[in-house]
């Protein structure tokens, strides 16, 4: 998931040049706040939401597709989590076109971008050293204090009363 | 183009706001910011337990159900619908602050409609998967669902579905309430006497965020 820096960091060049910032617009009031109108809406933005919609739409079907091959197929290990890393990735990608286009974050000054995107980078560290953990942890009670596992038998079949015990 | 304009604008010489937004915007995205740390510790947590587990249940066999299917092994397939609805809803969501920023109050009604009928579809697909786990016998505390290597599980799996889709959910609710609200003053006229329609960017945001969420709790419950 470390991936998400760098694809938030290639949005703010990509959208730089989108940047509709301009000077010689009016300014104009909101709440007492002055700002500068971030872009005219044109029927161009329409178009947008609507490519945008399309894209979220196919890389969606491209993850349950990756899902259907792993559901269907037995991979090794090692291939199961390269088809795995592949959905994380395309994830990744539906959150930076949800954020950038329609929550407008591309759109705003590089300066409100860098105070949202920045603080989330600790997610990085966040992520690597937890997962590490979470497998060291089980890696050491495997090698210090093996259990033998309980098999699972379905004699007992599952409960049906419900209702919170 | 443009750019250069922008380059030059001194945003820090006083006078106009430094991040050329209205303030409630901002602090929108202050707020969505520490809940996405929020989400974001509930995942990282969950994948850290996950992590450290010998085995976790293969969630294409706990998934499995559609409403009205009877016992037919479906994987994936309700959660698509689910995935599917909440990113229409997404769009209809940006529709209409589209039409906010045009001032078109009939146009802001109208879209900001189908975004609370995508919530509400949305929340009834999931109140649906809840029950239907339940009567399956789970829920916290209680997981009837074996590893995928065919071990007795812990009751992890179920504790943090159940804690993170519901913290999902909930934020989901108040989001159709916030809509709700939001949809009752455009129809009133209140954003047509203020002369601007930023309270739609602003639930708008949140509703976005919401969809935000999802991926990732579709990616690590149902697709990983």
């Amino acid at each position: 998931m470390g991936v998400r820096i760098p694809v938030l960091l290639s949005c703010i060049t990509i959208f730089k040049n989108f940047n509709i910032i301009t000077d010689y617009m009016e300014h104009q009031t909101f709440g007492g706040e002055v700002t500068i109108p971030h872009h005219a809406p044109t029927d161009e933005s329409k178009k947008r939401i609507w490519k945008t919609t399309i894209i979220l739409s196919i890389i969606t079907m491209i993850e349950l597709g990756i899902g259907y091959l792993l559901y269907l197929t037995e991979f090794s290990h090692g291939l199961d989590l390269a088809f795995k890393g592949v959905v994380i990735i395309l994830s990744l990608l539906k959150a930076f076109y949800i954020v950038s286009i329609f929550m407008h974050l591309g759109d705003e000054i590089r300066n409100l971008i860098m105070t949202i995107v920045a603080p989330l980078m600790i997610f990085i560290w966040f992520i690597i050293a937890f997962l590490y953990e979470g497998a060291s942890w089980k890696n050491l009670r495997n090698e210090y204090n093996p259990k033998e596992p309980v098999k699972y038998e379905q004699t007992t079949t599952p409960s049906h009363e419900g209702g919170l015990k | 183009m443009a750019q250069a304009a922008a380059v030059n604008t001194k945003w820090w010489s006083g006078g106009k706001s430094p991040f050329n937004v209205e303030y409630g915007k901002l602090m929108m995205w202050y707020f969505l910011m520490s809940d996405a740390f929020t989400f974001g510790a509930f995942l990282i947590s969950y994948g850290t337990v996950r992590m450290s587990s010998v085995s976790w249940p293969d969630p294409n066999k706990v998934f499995n159900s559609f409403p009205l299917a009877g016992h037919a092994n479906l994987p994936l397939v309700f959660v698509s619908l689910m995935t599917f609805i909440l990113i229409v809803s997404s769009v209809t969501m940006v529709l209409a602050v589209h039409e906010g920023h045009h001032g078109n109050r009939k146009g802001v009604v109208k879209w900001m409609f189908w975004t609370i009928i995508g919530g509400l579809a949305f929340l009834g697909c999931q109140a649906w998967e809840w029950h239907h786990l339940h009567d399956q016998g789970a829920w916290w505390g209680r997981n009837p669902f074996p590893n995928a290597d065919g071990t007795v599980a812990t009751t992890n799996f179920s504790n943090f579905f159940f804690t993170i889709t519901g913290f999902h959910g909930f934020h989901v609710f108040s989001g159709v309430i916030i809509n709700l609200i939001a949809l009752i003053m455009a129809q009133t006229g209140v954003f047509e006497k203020r002369g601007h329609y930023l309270m739609i960017e602003k639930v708008g945001l949140y509703w976005h965020f919401v969809d935000l969420v999802w991926v990732f709790v579709f990616l690590f419950f149902y697709l990983v």
